[in-house]
């Protein structure tokens, strides 16, 4: 049995989720759409399994979202594998005018309904009181109380499902008398409709995709003749709302209205102050951007050297040959690829979602809306483009509350400009290349001070972007921002821990997948070449020099030809042409090539480029990139010309297969990846070229 | 009738809704509670005008100064 769970944004349903299911729910996606599907396992008192779908918020079956879409698709297709034998809606009981609304559309498509009160406790502090038996008897639905923070009525809850179930609701309004005509003559078409889910076919028809075209078109024709669909469904929408104003004035009574400001307004007077609003959440920003950065440095070390300490283990201990290559150069790596973002994601995940929770990140929106239009964003881009900060994969995800798709879709287009987290490391070395550790002005680092410019590049670029964006692209849908902006409240820790351990999951098993499987192409590229340079490389003596080498560096050598014969490094030369005009060499392009599975894997392939063995540190690296001569010219390859050149092009460079993937799948096209691909490198590559220029 | 901006509605002040005009977003707005004969309470704009935090009957929306201007107001408030 299916049950669907639904109700408004902010009724407490996540709570109620949770309650209901425990542990046993999954994460998957709604077939064709990207929105996560949240199912939970439910045992009901008679023994029989249950499986809940949590359905995402919305307030009525006209939906406006990508996320709110969901629960009209379902709910109006009676075939559909998650069509519910019985909603359980969740509504807040101090404002139920506006969650009833939903909840008579549902009794209308004659989907038993149990209905399930929240934040009964506020109720009562705010002297309201509901009748709860009349409202039950008027809507013809089961009433049950339940609170998501301590997760009493739960029980009882349960308890009536199978009751629930079986009840036949009475109808709620005479949806047939808003277009009896188009009603009637779609009943004679689909005779298994009724008359609302008639109505809201004709409503919907063109965007729902279980009718084909030719019904489609069919339904498109009896709705061209006397059927507005906007002037219908405000109709319908002023006719519930007037049943339901009259239903809760005989079952609601409110005690003498509290004038007293309410806490949350207190608190907004500050936090959506002009001035000091805006402050503290700059103020807030910088909390969470040092957080990323400072807390996350200690286990990052930690996953670091755990997974080197396994790698030069399964070196030793495992006999030599292709499967040990493939383990310790292929597999290891890509999956420390993966885990060391783990506790940025996490950081990051945890104060979004905490922000979210305590009712704070409505506020952001509310507070950035204006001046990110000018950009043609939206307010809830910032909260996009903050997360980009940590890795733009996730960041692209929470695009979907964009209801804009022209909005959405810019957001996703420049949220990779800003420096995420993989590029630190390469940003760290580089930087260390062209400024001595002690130099600083006045009181300011200088190293921080141009990782801190490299930051603001990518932010400008990213705003600069988007307002060229905003001027190309065209669209007739209009963008509006419609808010509620929920009372505070203390946090849900339990509610919290639980979404950010579903987040993070999603994060490792599908981005984590792509930057997996790409490490083990690129080992393979990086491993294997053409059979008579590989043997040449590895044959060919090492001490042509007078010098004594020590075996270990006899070892470096080798690897490094073998990496300058591989497949990677023919690539290398083939593209050196292009990238010549920057500064860069062969070698640098095979490390700009491997960066496409992460930006970070930069490092690693430069350290074997250059010889230079695993285990000696950061410093010994630098010290053997600033010595490297150019056999051609005998001058310094990494010039400062080279290094900013090479910093600007992995500001801009569009360089994650993880992110290409992310917005394949979120745009559902190649073409706007692929445009973001060609537009991002161009701008690298202009940016790079005018910096090289100018400096050399 | 006025229609809702923070001139012909001053912040802290309370007005009650006659109509909405007839716009791609006045389904939206009935859908979120904004009806006629409500009262409706303006605390605040945002940096640059917009978007208006609202309350409307204890419940805090927000909305841009384009579509707020789809709610009209019942004169002499």
């Amino acid at each position: 049995m299916i049950l669907a769970l639904i109700g408004n944004p902010n009724a407490g349903k996540t709570s109620v989720f949770n309650h209901l299911t425990g542990m046993r729910q999954k994460t998957g996606n709604f077939p064709g759409v990207t929105v996560d599907k949240k199912t939970g396992g439910l045992t009901l008192p008679d023994g029989t399994e249950a499986t809940i779908i949590d359905l995402p918020g919305a307030y009525s079956l006209y939906p406006n979202s990508m996320d709110e879409r969901i629960a009209t698709d379902i709910l109006c297709n009676r075939n559909s594998a998650s069509y519910p034998a019985l909603a359980l809606y969740v509504a807040d009981v101090n404002n139920l005018e506006r969650h009833l609304l939903l909840c008579s559309q549902l009794i209308d498509l004659e989907i038993p309904v149990l209905l399930a009160l929240t934040m009964t406790d506020i109720a009562e502090t705010n002297g309201l009181h509901c009748a709860m038996q009349s409202l039950a008897e008027e809507l013809g639905v089961e009433i049950v109380q339940v609170n998501g923070r301590t997760g009493s009525g739960i029980t009882e809850l349960i308890s009536r499902i199978p009751a629930a179930k079986l009840r036949k609701s009475k109808r709620f309004s005479d949806t047939r008398s808003f277009a009896p005509q188009t009603v009637d003559a779609l009943k004679k078409i689909f005779p298994d409709e009724n008359d609302y889910s008639a109505l809201l076919l004709a409503h919907h028809h063109q965007r729902f995709d279980f009718i084909n075209a030719s019904q489609k078109n069919e339904i498109s024709r009896i709705t061209t003749t006397g059927f507005n669909s906007l002037q219908l469904q405000v109709q319908e929408t002023l006719a519930r709302y007037e049943k339901i104003t009259a239903l809760l004035r005989r079952a609601v009574t409110q005690e003498k209205k509290n004038e007293q400001e309410t806490f949350t307004e207190k608190i907004d007077k500050l936090l959506t102050h002009r001035v000091f609003g805006s402050l503290i959440f700059l103020a807030v920003l910088f909390f969470v951007f040092q957080a990323i950065f400072a807390w996350a440095t200690y286990p990052m070390e930690w996953i670091d050297s755990g997974f080197s300490e396994l790698g030069s283990l399964a070196k030793t201990h495992l006999p030599h040959g292709v499967i040990n290559d493939l383990l310790t150069e292929g597999i290891l790596p890509g999956l420390s690829g993966i885990c060391i973002f783990i506790p940025q994601i996490t950081i990051l995940f945890a104060l979004i979602i905490f922000l979210e929770d305590v009712g704070y990140m409505s506020r952001t929106i509310f507070l950035s809306d204006s001046i990110m239009r000018k950009f043609g964003l939206n307010g809830r881009s910032i909260v996009s483009l903050f997360s980009g900060l940590a890795c733009a994969v996730p960041a692209i995800m929470t695009t979907r509350t964009i209801t804009n798709w022209k909005e959405r879709l810019i957001t996703i287009m420049v949220t990779p400009l800003m420096s995420c987290s993989a590029r630190i490391p390469v940003y760290t070395i580089l930087v260390a290349l062209v400024i001595p550790g002690d130099s600083s002005i006045a009181f300011f680092d200088m190293r921080g001070l141009l990782m801190l410019g490299l930051y603001m590049l990518g932010v400008f670029a990213a705003l600069i972007s988007a307002f060229v964006l905003k001027k190309i692209i065209k669209t007739n849908e209009q963008s509006y921002l419609v808010m509620e902006l929920p009372s505070y409240k203390i946090p849900n820790w339990k509610n919290i821990a639980f979404t950010v351990f579903e987040k993070v999951k999603i994060f490792v098993t599908q981005a984590g997948k792509v930057i997996f499987i790409i490490s083990i192409v690129l080992w393979f590229l990086a491993s294997y070449g053409p059979k008579k340079a590989m043997g040449e490389a590895e044959n060919i003596p090492v001490s042509l020099t007078n010098e004594t080498l020590t075996q270990e560096q006899v070892n470096d050598i080798i690897a490094a030809r073998k990496m300058q014969a591989s497949y990677a490094g023919q690539l290398g030369r083939f593209i050196e042409p292009v990238i010549e005009p920057l500064g860069f060499d062969w070698k640098i392009g095979i490390a700009l090539i491997t960066s496409f599975a992460a930006r970070e894997v930069f490092v690693g392939t430069i350290a074997t480029l250059y010889s230079v063995g695993r285990e000696q540190s950061d410093e010994s690296i630098l010290e053997k990139m600033r010595s490297e001569i150019n056999p051609q010219t005998g001058l310094q390859v990494f010039t400062p010309a080279v290094v900013f050149s090479l910093l600007i092009f992995y500001v801009f460079a569009m360089q994650c297969m993880s992110t290409i993937a992310v917005v394949k799948r979120e745009t559902k096209s190649w073409k706007w990846a692929g445009i973001q691909f060609v537009y991002m490198t161009a701008l690298a590559y202009v940016a790079s070229f005018i910096t090289y220029q100018l400096m050399s | 009738m006025l229609p809702l901006n923070s001139l012909t509605l001053k912040p802290g002040k309370t007005g009650i809704i006659h109509s909405l005009k007839e716009s791609h977003i006045s389904p939206k707005l009935l859908e979120m509670g904004f009806l006629p004969g409500k009262e409706i309470r303006l605390l605040r704009t945002a940096p640059g005008g917009s978007p208006l935090y609202l309350d409307l009957q204890g419940h805090f929306i927000a909305l841009r100064k384009d579509e707020a201007e789809v709610i009209v107001l019942k004169s002499g408030n």
